[in-house]
């Protein structure tokens, strides 16, 4: 099977979609000619034409602005925002008019939308490189919100992400691009090619939204992530040797509530790891949930490790970043508790 | 209906502002324009340059936008103070067609005293009226075809009205009963109809204008033919969507028109506060290189006539144009607003671009073609009409009463398929 980098399986997804469908069209800046700053559109300019794939002014509002008009006249546009630290002008566009559109028209118009952003931090990417505004978007109703943490999920998810009728926004953990990324940011980076999920089959395949992925096994303690922060877990979890049974969430938005309270049952323990800042990030919600759906089963207060609550820090890049040892504590303090 | 020539500056504009001769600083000033009049004041619009009618320019439309430049300063006007229709920009229209066009405007306002009413009467919870703004959409929609795409603001109903849509159906909207057509979703005069091509109307001023950019660029991906038409008002053009939509027109040529609605008044603020320094807020398309036209938003001719001119650009593939409706917001902004308490009670009265219906109506007058008896009568007819409407509307429920949309109705639709949390909250609220 061919080996993909997360980036070939992204720009995979996008070719796949738009040599199925006509109506598939890809803007964004840089996105055209150059083929995107991190090469996720590289060559499907050339390949299928400027109307197509193209690039767009530096307005984010403009471009998720006109994807909504495309997309209620019955195209199906992914666009990319360059940085998800870059969203905040297109806001308005996304919560008041993406979101809305098929419930205050009743359906006469939908919005077949994808907003592509790279997101997350571990990269020295400083305050506006580096952030995860999940929690944004989760708290708005009438989208969907999606995190894949390796290429072949990265392909299946965008490829249902384009097809979903409704819009979703598709964040990328930039850190992920090139291969996983386990927080040990003083060893060398292994690359895809020689990670399992690396390997990612041709043509058209779609992993469903709304279901997450057990990507260990264990007993001891639930660990809910998603995006880079499952490889970090997974990595916290072997070297506390804690058997730990790892959720990749994958889709936020809509929520795979069955296999978290499944696995929370069985464990009575649950620690959740999110890069976002704490309060009131996605995290909550989850805690909330598995609060409310698992009280009888818990064993250990619940415990979320996230990033601090304060802007993301250039310098200070590993003391925020939630690597493996604040993990393996949170997971020691819990089964401990 | 006088409209005299009037050639004074624009007392907003700084215009006379002393050369500084100083090397020193100065302490600084803030600037906040001010309207000419407050209430208690005489309504004044010596500001407000109007050229006679039929004296601007009638230009092909393939032309340079920077050869058109006068027109974004000027105001497009056909129909004169004695009644008649003049210059380049008259006889688009038959006679019959006229006569459609006044019963459409007369049908809006009607409607819209009726819906007023209704709010008044507790039936329905807000209600914004279009009172002397009628020729503007009324006269547009004309321009259209079918299929074409308008993105309006909450107010232009004259493109409904105008293109067949129901009257029963836009009271069951603005009651949120049995029959609305958003199922009660939406605030009243937040209408949509697809089929009507009129586009879903959001609370969120402005963020249609991009969209409407958006659609035309996905007709012309699609060489399509349909054209898409972007509506705002003075005040919301000071949204970033505003210029966004701007230049995204510009840049991919979009087949659209970019319609502004200068009706004087954003609630109590007055345009200069939107405008600022800048001569017309048709000059800000200039900037863009987009042709630029002002038009007299009372004359339905002069409407109809421009809003052809522009379509027929966009479906030539010459790209966008925007325009610049001159009118005056004479009604209150909603029923939520008081007017008096800004500005002049009489100010409407002092408009010097008098009354859109009333031009119309004396036009058809002058030529042969209506008289005040068939006006009259036909305005009981429609009044009868638009009565007949609202009590059929009224059969199926007003706001406060039983028949209303489901509770169930309001879980639906926020996604294609419901997901499970939002089937779990259903459960829950027991529907």
């Amino acid at each position: 099977m061919p080996r993909r980098t997360m980036i070939e399986a992204i720009r995979d997804a996008m070719d796949v979609m738009m040599s199925r469908d006509d109506d598939v069209v890809v803007f964004g800046e840089d996105v055209g000619y150059f083929g995107g700053v991190f090469r996720a559109t590289q060559g499907l300019q050339a390949k299928y034409g400027t109307s197509r794939c193209f690039d767009t002014p530096i307005s984010e509002l403009g471009i998720v602005g006109i994807a909504v008009g495309m997309a209620a006249y019955g195209l199906k546009p992914c666009v990319e925002i360059q940085f998800a630290d870059y969203m905040y002008p297109a806001y308005d566009q996304i919560v008041s008019e993406a979101a809305r559109l098929r419930y205050r028209s009743n359906g006469q118009f939908t919005c077949p939308l994808v907003v592509r952003m790279p997101t997350g931090g571990g990269i020295f990417g400083g305050q506006t490189h580096s952030q995860s505004p999940e929690a944004l978007f989760t708290h708005v109703c009438g989208i969907k919100t999606v995190v894949p943490s390796n290429p072949r999920d990265a392909k299946g998810l965008l490829i249902s992400a384009i097809e979903d009728p409704d819009p979703v926004i598709f964040l990328e953990p930039k850190r992920l691009y090139n291969g996983p990324f386990d927080g040990h940011h003083d060893r060398p980076v292994t690359p895809w090619s020689k990670h399992d999920l690396g390997e990612v089959e041709d043509g058209h395949f779609a992993i469903p939204l709304g279901s997450a992925a057990i990507r260990r096994q264990g007993q001891a303690v639930t660990i809910l992530a998603y995006g880079t922060m499952v490889h970090v877990a997974q990595t916290a979890a072997a070297e506390a040797d804690i058997d730990a049974e790892i959720i990749d969430l994958r889709t936020l938005l809509p929520l795979d509530l069955d296999t978290i309270e499944t696995s929370v049952k069985k464990t009575g323990r649950c620690v959740i790891v999110h890069e976002a800042t704490l309060t009131s990030g996605f995290g909550a919600e989850l805690c909330a949930l598995v609060q409310t759906r698992c009280f009888y089963h818990l064993e250990a207060p619940i415990v979320r490790v996230a990033g601090w609550d304060t802007p993301y820090p250039h310098a200070q890049e590993w003391d925020y970043f939630p690597g493996p040892a604040r993990i393996g504590r949170a997971l020691i303090e819990t089964l401990e508790a | 209906m006088p409209m005299p020539d009037q050639n004074l500056t624009d007392n907003t504009m700084s215009s006379r502002r002393e050369p500084v001769r100083s090397p020193e600083p100065v302490p600084l000033k803030l600037h906040v324009p001010e309207p000419a009049v407050r209430p208690g004041g005489k309504p004044d619009f010596s500001n407000i340059r109007i050229p006679r009618a039929g004296q601007v320019d009638r230009p092909n439309v393939d032309v340079d936008a920077e050869a058109i430049r006068d027109l974004a300063f000027s105001v497009i006007r056909v129909l004169n103070r004695d009644g008649e229709a003049v210059g380049p920009w008259a006889g688009a229209l038959s006679e019959s067609e006229l006569l459609e066009g006044l019963r459409h405007m007369m049908t809006l306002r009607a409607f819209d005293a009726r819906m007023q009413m209704a709010q008044r009467q507790g039936k329905t919870s807000f209600y914004m009226q279009h009172m002397g703004e009628e020729a503007v959409s009324c006269a547009f929609r004309k321009a259209l075809l079918p299929g074409d795409m308008n993105f309006p603001t909450y107010r232009q109903a004259g493109l409904l009205i105008a293109g067949g849509y129901s009257l029963v159906e836009m009271a069951c909207q603005i009651y949120s009963n049995t029959h609305d057509p958003l199922k009660g979703r939406q605030l009243p005069v937040m209408y949509s109809s697809r089929e009507h091509g009129f586009f879903s109307i959001s609370g969120n001023l402005a963020t249609q204008y991009i969209q409407a950019v958006g659609w035309a660029m996905a007709s012309a991906i699609k060489n399509d033919t349909k054209i898409a038409v972007a509506w705002i008002g003075d005040g919301a053009t000071a949204e970033s969507d505003f210029h966004a939509a701007l230049v995204f027109a510009s840049t991919y040529r979009a087949p659209v028109v970019l319609n502004i609605v200068n009706n004087q008044w954003a609630i109590s603020t007055f345009q200069g506060i939107a405008r600022g320094g800048s001569g017309t807020f048709a000059a800000r398309g200039l900037g863009f290189g987009i042709p630029s036209l002002r038009v007299d938003g009372n004359d339905y001719l002069a409407v109809h006539a421009v809003a052809k001119w522009a379509c027929e650009r966009a479906r030539r593939n010459l790209g966008p144009t925007l325009i610049e409706h001159v009118t005056y917001r004479v009604g209150a902004h909603s029923t939520s607003d008081d007017p008096a308490g800004y500005r002049p009670k009489t100010e409407s009265d002092a408009w010097p671009l008098g009354d859109p219906v009333i031009r119309l109506k004396n036009h058809l007058i002058v030529r042969g073609a209506w008289s005040e008896e068939r006006h009259k009568q036909t305005e009981a007819e429609i009044l009868d009409t638009v009565i007949s409407a609202q009590k059929e509307a009224e059969s199926y429920g007003t706001l406060h009463s039983e028949q209303r949309p489901t509770a169930r109705d309001m879980f639906e639709g926020v996604f294609a398929e419901m997901p499970p949390h939002l089937r779990r909250q259903r459960q829950e609220a027991g529907v």
